[in-house]
């Protein structure tokens, strides 16, 4: 396909949608739900297929209130739709009144303080259609690199952009980029990590589900900067509608000349292949999931070397995050500049959380980086349901920490977070309320990394097991104040001596608990009590006295 | 019957229509090692759990070692070695289902179907399993019944419909 | 052509001058020169894993540890292989390991002859003072010469790397993982069952704990010979 027919085809997607006067975006996550099907029936029965157009979208931003409908061009939306509605949404075409019972007010209201790049025109996207991708500017980026830019431009307007890793670190995506490059090697490779562990995370298996194109196109990008011809998609197997869209988005790919030989019909070649994992978090560090890639154990080895310059097979290797890869199209497409003026300082443009736990509305937002932590979790997650009280939020998963409600005020950054303790991560965002015990949940996070300590190194493996034994023994009410030193001297050595990422970082929860709700450590040490009812202490001391 | 005669010609193994998924497997990716891990996924796929015979011989095909091959097996949590009862029930434990009661639900069902967590009943009608992070956080907490996704559910509406599940069989 | 490609670099270990070539790792520089950095899972003639964290060397300039049997030499570094701060977590390490099994020398075939234990003694690790895990692990002598006791394994991986990568066997491997990764042979398969193992011996004799010793030692007399892996690798170099 040449930058001439790319074109052709979005101009000629733009004028079929315009023949319709009325577009019906519908957006379910629930596989089973059949209200497209029934919206498509009525139609021709109405005999209206000249008019009326549905879409099934991947993403529009209120999981709680699907199935939603968004009215275009009105721009109204309208929530929890059945079949039972399905007249009433007709009948209110015909007389362009909007139907006030089906009201959906949340959404614009959400949407108002969002700053959409990555999932941007969502909304407006099926997965399964990449000309609704390419009607809606698609692949024109890697269209324009690939025909009049050098990959080294390429290369400077990532690094201009300031882009930091969105996989939880925030290693600079350009400086890595610019690695890859200059390493010495005939094959090159660029890999996606889709492995999204962070219980609790779900960001990137929404941005594959909604739109998977755009993460080719990135990697595409990415291929054409760095000299990479390959790159594997290293996916959870526990993604199957994922797994199931991007097989087909790379099919797609293929059949329009956007994956494969000749790309634009220049000299590009590049393949994709996806690359199922099997349950394993640590293969979420780069070794690790290179070894796996590889077909072995996920043990992770000493870096460096790093995978830039010997990764998969020895050979140069790029490895970026889904959200990272999501965000290369559209600074190509709208320049370095645009993407810098995004967010603060040190952490430039968006990013995507996902909010869960106890918050009255779940789901992904998506804002600019330095925004107070105070609104994501207030304004866009509707604050905390049943009239109780806020506690912590937990962020960047095992590898994170607690953030209790004095430091609620902080801004979101790569930089604020680590300085409370915590890390940005992959963006997921877990809301506890009073309900929850903080010494248990450092438990629930010990007893997390002890399953997924590879059991290569020392310091993790039997480390994580005696943290998890003596957080059992506090909660069970047999802890002791010694047992606080043994936890803190055990963090230290872990942090210090670990091999991997993992190990390094399973003490950030215990130590960020210890740090804000030590209090309620001493609640089960010395009252043998459980300040949240949570942990069920045995109360042996009680009956002796 | 000509065709059933050369069917019935060939070893047992390749007579095994599950076999041929994992032959296909192999054969993308060339009958080289780096491919056991899909495989592997092949083979849970076709048998509904990592079949011993199966595994040793791909270990001959792909010519890796046993101990390699079983060493891989039993590092991923997806895999499973034991063959899976009439019904699965997949029971979340990410960290927003966690809080949100999972373990509760986790200890209701293994008393109320009696069935050890990670393990399959003794009539092989349920096996009750774990799951690290399912990513339906919104949903928490949450099931996957026989791939069904169930969220939201308190304890005792997951265990009458889990009944009202078992009980159709 | 090969000479020169190789560059000498010149760096300080523990204040003294030293120069090697740059391919080199800290710890082979360090032992050519006489200086001791402790290790577990590090064989002379077999790959490095840097998997037991005792060899970790402070490097001036560098806030993370780092371990010498993977890092190789710079120039103008400054190296540090025994400062206070690494003896503290050497300790801590060692202490870990001998709280994950059951490491009661008295008893042990490897007594008197053990890394573990000598590390112990030189670092001065008198006492552990984390609760012992202890799982109950078996011993499985079905093989007719050798004996794999799992409660002594330190999860090293000398055996495998030895038999994968100079006897060329690959009858070890490890299963599970964390706290629960154990060496197996074969498909799990006790040993005596083994159909890949050639009987050689070179396991148990790079096993730095009494974890595999040969049939018929009583305690303290299980002797190890390591020396044969460097030339084994040397002469099969040579060969091919």
């Amino acid at each position: 396909m040449t930058p001439e027919e790319l074109h052709d085809l979005c101009t000629q997607e733009q004028e079929a949608a315009e023949q319709y006067p009325h577009h019906l975006y519908v957006c379910s996550s629930d596989p089973k739900s059949i209200l497209a099907k029934d919206l498509r029936q009525e139609i021709k029965k109405r005999d209206k297929e000249k008019t009326i157009c549905v879409h099934e979208v991947g993403f529009m931003g209120l999981g709680a209130e699907e199935p939603i409908v968004r009215v275009e061009p009105q721009q109204v939306y309208y929530q929890r739709v059945g079949a039972e509605d399905i007249d009433a949404l007709f009948d209110s075409l015909d007389s362009g009144k909007s139907i006030e019972r089906l009201a959906c007010e949340t959404l614009p209201e959400l949407l108002k303080h969002q700053r959409l790049v990555v999932l941007d025109k969502n909304d407006r996207i099926n997965p399964n259609r990449i000309e609704d991708y390419i009607a809606c500017g698609g692949y024109q980026a890697l269209m324009r690199a690939l025909t009049e830019q050098s990959p080294a431009q390429v290369l400077e307007e990532i690094t201009q952009s300031g882009l930091r890793g969105r996989g939880g670190a925030g290693f600079p995506t350009g400086l890595k980029w610019n690695l890859v490059a200059k390493a010495q090697g005939e094959k090159k490779y660029v890999v996606c990590n889709a492995d999204e562990g962070d219980p609790g995370a779900f960001m990137d298996r929404m941005i594959l589900e909604c739109n998977p194109h755009r993460v080719l196109e990135g990697m595409l990008l990415a291929g054409y900067a760095v000299g990479a011809s390959q790159g594997y998609i290293y996916i959870r197997a526990e993604y199957p509608l994922a797994i199931k869209r991007l097989r087909l988005a790379i099919k797609q790919a293929q059949r329009l000349g956007l994956l494969g030989h000749r790309i634009g019909e220049v000299g590009f070649d590049f393949n994709i292949e996806l690359r199922l994992g099997a349950g394993a978090f640590v293969c979420g560090e780069e070794t690790a999931l290179l070894g796996s890639i590889a077909g072995r154990r996920g043990t992770p080895r000493p870096r460096p070397p790093y995978p830039a310059e010997r990764g998969l097979w020895n050979a140069p290797t790029l490895i970026n995050n889904v959200e990272t890869f999501a965000n290369i199209a559209p600074i190509m497409k709208h320049g370095s500049a645009w993407f810098a003026n995004i967010g603060t300082e040190k952490s430039k443009g968006t990013k995507v959380f996902a909010l869960a736990g106890r918050v009255t509305y779940t789901g992904l937002v998506e804002v600019p980086m330095g925004v107070p932590l105070r609104d994501i979790i207030f304004k866009l997650g509707g604050g905390i349901p049943n009239h109780c009280e806020f506690k912590a939020v937990q962020t960047g998963g095992p590898s994170g920490g607690c953030i209790p409600a004095e430091h609620l005020d902080i801004s979101v950054d790569y930089d604020s977070l680590a300085q409370v303790g915590s890390i940005m991560g992959s963006g997921g965002m877990i809301i506890m309320d009073e309900t929850s015990c903080m010494v248990d949940v450092a438990k629930f996070f010990m007893a997390f990394c002890c399953e997924e300590s590879c059991g290569k190194c020392i310091p993790c493996r039997v480390g994580t097991s005696q943290m998890y034994h003596i957080l059992q023994r506090i909660t069970n009410g047999q802890g002791t104040l010694y047992d606080l030193e043994l936890l803190e001297e055990l963090c230290d050595v872990m942090q210090n001596t670990s091999l991997c990422g993992l190990g390094q970082t399973a003490p950030n929860p215990l130590l960020s608990t210890l740090r804000f709700f030590r209090h309620e450590y001493l609640a089960h040490i010395l009252d043998k009590q459980c300040p949240a009812k949570v942990c069920k202490i045995h109360k042996v001391m009680e009956a002796v006295s | 019957m000509s065709a059933k005669t050369d069917v019935m010609e060939a070893s047992e193994q390749k007579a095994d229509p599950r076999w041929r998924s994992v032959e296909k497997t192999m054969r993308q990716h060339g009958y080289h090692a780096n491919g056991l891990i899909e495989t592997l996924h092949a083979v849970q796929e076709a048998y509904g759990c990592l079949d011993e015979e199966a595994l040793r011989r791909i270990a001959a095909e792909l010519r890796v070692a046993l101990s390699h091959v079983y060493g891989v097996a039993t590092f991923y949590n997806y895999f499973t070695m034991a063959p899976p009862g009439r019904h699965t029930c997949v029971v979340c434990m990410g960290t927003a289902c966690y809080i949100k009661g999972a373990g509760e639900i986790m200890e209701r069902i293994s008393k109320e179907f009696n069935v050890a967590p990670e393990e399959t009943s003794d009539d092989g009608n349920l096996s009750l399993l774990s799951a690290r992070c399912i990513g339906c956080c919104g949903q928490a907490p949450a099931l996957v019944v026989d791939g069904e996704i169930w969220g939201g559910l308190s304890a005792d509406e997951v265990i009458e419909r889990l009944r009202r599940v078992l009980n159709d069989a | 052509m090969n000479a020169t490609s190789v560059r000498i670099v010149t760096l300080k270990i523990d204040d003294r001058e030293l120069s090697a070539r740059e391919d080199r790792t800290i710890l082979e520089v360090a032992r050519e020169n006489q200086l001791d950095i402790p290790t577990l899972c590090h064989l002379d003639g077999l790959s490095s894993s840097g998997a037991c964290r005792l060899c970790l060397v402070e490097i001036t300039g560098i806030r993370r540890l780092l371990p010498a049997c993977v890092t190789t030499v710079g120039e103008g570094m400054e190296v540090y292989t025994n400062t206070p701060r690494i003896q503290h977590y050497r300790k801590l390490i060692l202490e870990l390991l001998f709280s994950e099994r059951n490491h009661v020398c008295s008893v042990c075939v490897s007594n008197g002859q053990c890394e573990l234990q000598e590390l112990a003694r030189k670092l001065g690790v008198d006492h552990v003072h984390y609760p012992y895990l202890m799982p109950e692990l078996p011993v499985d002598a079905s093989n007719p010469r050798f004996v794999v006791d799992h409660n002594r394994c330190i999860l090293c991986g000398r055996c495998t790397r030895a038999c994968d990568e100079i006897e060329g066997a690959h009858t070890w491997d490890m299963r599970g993982r964390g706290i629960e990764t154990r060496v197996i042979t074969d498909f799990s398969d006790p040993w005596g069952a083994s159909s890949t193992c050639t009987g050689c011996g070179k396991c148990v004799h790079v096993c730095p704990t009494g974890a595999l010793s040969e049939k018929g030692r009583s305690v303290a007399e299980m002797v190890k010979h390591k020396h044969f892996m460097p030339y084994l690798t040397l002469m099969r170099k040579e060969q091919s």
